[in-house]
């Protein structure tokens, strides 16, 4: 089990008062405290990891969100800000003291400006209902992370949150104009709006990828874009993940930007076949999904550059997606690659690094390396454009000693990225599972400057506690300056 | 300013900093102080200058990344990126005729820490988007790293964004690392004459809504387009811009022009041109400022630009459009300042006063005020990055 810091007593003790109070700022079934339903609380996307909370409540507007956050501050009651609970860090694992505030019932689209291309929409919003109301006009919220159908907006600040298309489109950080936050004080903040770049220090980037330490979204204005006039996606099979890599260099160096090029192993693609049916390779080492966009000619002329440039790599096999529907399936094996890998495994854990491109083929023969040692088998996905790597291990949470073995297997490749000048985590976060490995990418000088900014936010570290930083009892001892 | 120093290693910079905060003495952050004339001036009894950290430690033109020293001059870093094929994704302006400085030498440190971008911000994002790391020296002359040398990275809280645009308020930023593109192989523009504010933004919007990926749209009244050789003789203009594929651009060009045909029909801007009269609207030579003037940026959704400019030309302002009519460039007489603050917060927008005479940046409000608890959260901030409160102090806000 995760450490984590030792629950208030005094918060525990009072718990039934505390549920109290929630209830009379919350309307009838706004609040859950009965240990059966507190259940699909208690862990998220990294479920290895439990912990049911005090309570959850259960906000429907920003004011009771205030209201909540104002009474656990006077109270001292810790909150873990959650969405759909899809993190694959621990990003919104609980604590026993805790009241979860979970936005899904803010889920209102509150605005659609086509002319100024913008939307303005609650923090449950999920990420695929964004591109859903406004899909009719042709546009589209451009980061798509995997789990798009589930994960919500608020979530997906929380996270900074990627997709497959953030090669061209960039990350949730891209694509924002405005955030309404709650602070932990119970204070509203409107920050930028439906214009570019507000003055003064840059709130919304700071809040982006904040995992829920800083203050509460509440609303979020995100860009929309027109979608394209087509896309079509092409699968490039190679011998060795070294020419596959070599070939992502050709690509990138020749001035073509495709809105995305995925790379899976062997491994990888063995197991989203399976599961997809997508005609994927399965005598290749290696196998690239490179997608394009723009007018049917457009798609040919850069497909066919493309091609030229994996030709002195010698593909074993190329091949361009002939309809939509070709196109679709090619997609549904790579975004569906997780849920592949556990049909065919009981358990995995999926990483979520950061290499320089160029140190691919390295990295994938370190990883082999260790995956021998360990005794546990990896599939690597990796968003080639980018460097964001997810090796995913797999295990069997039954067999004594497997779990802890991938844990450990894990860090090992995650000390890899940032020795070959990566970072601890792409898109997933830090959470609780990556915390301890901070000090790997960061001084404790680095660390403390991180720590002093989120005191600024919530001096008295109440806000989504224990979480990104490495646990220092107590977690503000470190250093830090009083609140001013 | 009695001390200026300008080290050539990061190690000089924390010397500096470590010394003023010794003597409890302000330090004037900057790089060759090209934008010491933008925003509140700042009372320092030393200065520190970044303009000799001038190594590109790193240049991956397939990883798509540039690691450079803060005092590297934007024109040697397109230079650099040019051998690769790539340059910066924000197009930054060069605001020095505007602000009266030396032409070409501004530092990229000067850039990020004051996230200057120009057209294609309104498609590609701002300067800060493109910033994947930082080493930055803190008030209390600690060296602070954040983000990296790659594209993708949530590890820890997000101080690139921080640092973007903090004026040197927070750390004195010592490198940055920043995510580039390859140029396109094409530009071109299509100019839409004689539209007014309202008809033209309405046509900028149309095109940016548009599958065509447009990278530059901007409307320009009669006066303004004449300052511009490429675009004058026509008239008030809209102008979109397409950089691509050469054959791309054709194709675009053509489609985009079909949609446009309701607004008129468009003449085409080739390559020479377009880039002529996008680097102009990128410095802002359009606006005309007169020896006295003020000078604003404000920033407001696209649709509210028009009657942003309209009133404030009503008052005795020129301007002209960029971002598809959301930023607003006006120019006039200091005593228009409450004017367009007025204005622009009725638009819901934002607004940056980019110069002025110096007593008035030093007594009036440069940037929005924020709200009590942001101000708070702000001056917080403040104190977890510079406790002693010595580096450029006052430069964003009063007494911050
Ligand atoms: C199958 C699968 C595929 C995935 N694919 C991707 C992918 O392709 N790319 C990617 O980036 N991620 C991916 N993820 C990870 C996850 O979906 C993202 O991190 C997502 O953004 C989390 O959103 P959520 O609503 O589930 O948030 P949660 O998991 O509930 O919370 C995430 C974090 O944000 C905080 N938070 C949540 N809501 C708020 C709020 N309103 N205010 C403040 N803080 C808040 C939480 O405290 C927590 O720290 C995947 C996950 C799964 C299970």
């Amino acid at each position: 089990m995760i450490a984590q810091p030792p629950p208030k007593a005094d918060v525990i003790a009072r718990r039934s008062e505390i549920v109290a109070g929630l209830q009379a700022l919350l309307p009838a079934s706004g609040v859950i405290s009965e240990a059966l339903r507190l259940k699909p609380y208690e862990t998220d996307g990294l479920p290895a990891y439990r912990q049911i909370p005090l309570a959850v409540a259960l906000p429907e507007t920003t004011e009771q969100v205030a209201a909540v956050l104002a009474f656990c501050h006077k109270n001292g009651v810790r909150v873990i800000p959650r969405g759909a609970g899809t993190s694959l860090s621990g990003g919104a694992l609980p604590m026993s003291d805790s009241v979860v505030v979970g936005l899904m019932r803010m889920n209102q689209i509150l605005d659609i400006d086509y002319a100024d291309r913008c939307a303005t929409v609650q923090a449950g919003v999920t990420n695929i209902g964004i591109t859903n109301a406004v899909a009719a006009e042709g546009f589209f919220y451009a980061p798509d992370p995997s789990s798009q159908l589930a994960c919500m907006i608020g979530g997906n600040v929380g996270m900074n949150s990627g997709g497959a298309h953030c090669l061209k489109y960039g990350v949730t950080a891209n694509n924002l104009l405005g955030l309404r936050i709650v602070t932990m004080q119970g204070e509203i903040l409107d920050i930028g709006g439906q214009h570019l770049d507000a003055a003064g220090y840059d709130w919304l980037g700071l809040m982006t990828g904040s995992e829920g330490m800083l203050a509460m979204v509440t609303e979020v204005t995100v860009r929309i874009l027109r979608a394209p006039e087509g896309q079509r996606a092409m699968l490039v099979a190679f011998d060795a993940n070294e020419t596959a890599g070599r070939a992502v260099d050709a690509i990138i160096g020749s001035g073509i930007i495709p809105v995305a090029l995925e790379f899976m192993d062997r491994p990888a693609i063995h197991a989203c076949e399976q599961f997809a049916h997508a005609g994927y390779p399965l005598d290749a080492e290696a196998m690239l999904i490179i997608e394009v966009e723009g007018s049917v000619a457009e798609q040919d002329d850069l497909l066919n550059r493309i091609a030229a440039l994996c030709e002195p790599f010698h593909p074993l096999s190329l091949r361009v997606s002939q309809s939509v529907e070709e196109s679709v399936a090619i997609w549904k094996g790579r975004k569906g690659a997780f849920g592949a890998v556990g049909r065919i495994s009981p358990d995995y854990l999926c990483m979520d690094g950061t290499i320089p491109t160029g140190q691919l083929p390295f990295v994938l023969r370190r990883i082999g390396e260790m995956s021998d040692a360990y005794g546990l088998k990896v599939a690597n996905i990796f968003h080639a454009g980018d460097g964001n790597l997810h090796p995913l291990i797999m295990f069997d949470a039954n067999r004594p000693g497997s779990f802890e073995d991938a844990e450990k297997f894990g860090a090992d490749i995650l000390k890899l990225c940032v020795e070959v000048g990566g970072c601890l985590t792409g898109e997933h976060g830090v959470g609780v599972e990556k915390r301890e490995l901070m000090t790997v990418q960061f001084t404790e000088i680095e660390l403390n400057q991180q720590r002093r900014i989120k005191t600024a936010f919530d001096p008295d570290w109440l806000l989504n506690p224990s979480k990104v930083f490495p646990l220092v009892e107590p977690p503000q001892a470190a250093d830090l300056p009083a609140a001013a | 300013m009695s001390v200026a120093l300008a080290p050539a290693h990061e190690g000089g910079v924390v010397e500096a900093i470590l010394a003023a905060r010794a003597a409890k003495e302000p330090l004037l952050v900057q790089g060759r102080g090209t934008k010491a004339g933008m925003l509140r001036p700042v009372q320092a009894a030393r200065g520190l200058s970044t303009r000799n950290l001038t190594e590109i430690s790193l240049y991956a033109p397939q990883e798509l990344i540039i690691s450079a020293g803060a005092g590297v001059s934007i024109p040697d870093l397109e230079a650099k990126l040019a051998e690769g094929g790539q340059g910066l994704i924000a197009e930054p302006p060069d605001l020095s005729a505007l602000l009266g400085t030396e032409a070409g030498v501004q530092t990229l440190g000067g850039v990020v820490a004051t996230n200057l971008s120009g057209p294609r911000r309104v498609a590609w994002g701002a300067m800060r988007d493109h910033v994947m790391g930082v080493r930055a020296v803190n008030g209390a002359g600690e060296v602070i790293r954040s983000g990296g040398r790659v594209l993708k990275n949530v590890t820890g809280l997000d101080l690139c964004k921080l640092l973007t645009g903090s004026y040197g308020t927070l750390a004195v930023i010592t490198e940055v690392t920043l995510k580039v593109l390859p140029r396109a192989e094409l530009t071109g523009s299509l100019l839409l004459p004689g539209l007014d504010a309202i008809r033209g933004v309405a046509a900028l919007s149309s095109a940016l809504g548009s599958p065509f990926g447009v990278s530059g749209a901007a409307w320009l009244p009669a006066d303004a387009a004449e300052r511009v050789p490429a675009l004058a003789g026509r008239g008030a203009v809209a102008l979109v811009r397409i950089e691509d594929f050469a054959k791309s651009v054709e194709y675009r060009l053509g489609r985009l022009a079909e949609g446009l045909a309701p607004f008129g029909a468009a003449a085409l801007l080739n390559d020479e041109a377009s880039g002529a009269a996008w680097r102009a609207i990128r410095d802002a030579v359009p606006l005309r400022a007169e020896p006295g003037d003020a000078v604003w940026r404000v920033s407001v959704r696209p649709s509210s630009g028009p009657a942003t400019l309209a009133t404030l030309e009503s008052a005795g302002a020129r301007g002209f459009l960029d971002w598809g009519g959301g930023l607003v460039w006006i120019a006039g007489p200091p005593a228009l300042h409450e004017r367009v603050t007025a204005t622009a917060l009725a638009g819901r927008g934002t607004w940056t006063l980019l110069r002025a005479p110096e007593p008035m940046r030093a007594a009036v409000d440069v940037v929005p005020p924020e709200a009590p608890a942001l101000a708070r959260i702000t001056r917080r901030v403040k104190t977890a990055m510079d406790p002693a409160g010595i580096l450029n102090p006052g430069r964003l806000y009063a007494g911050v």
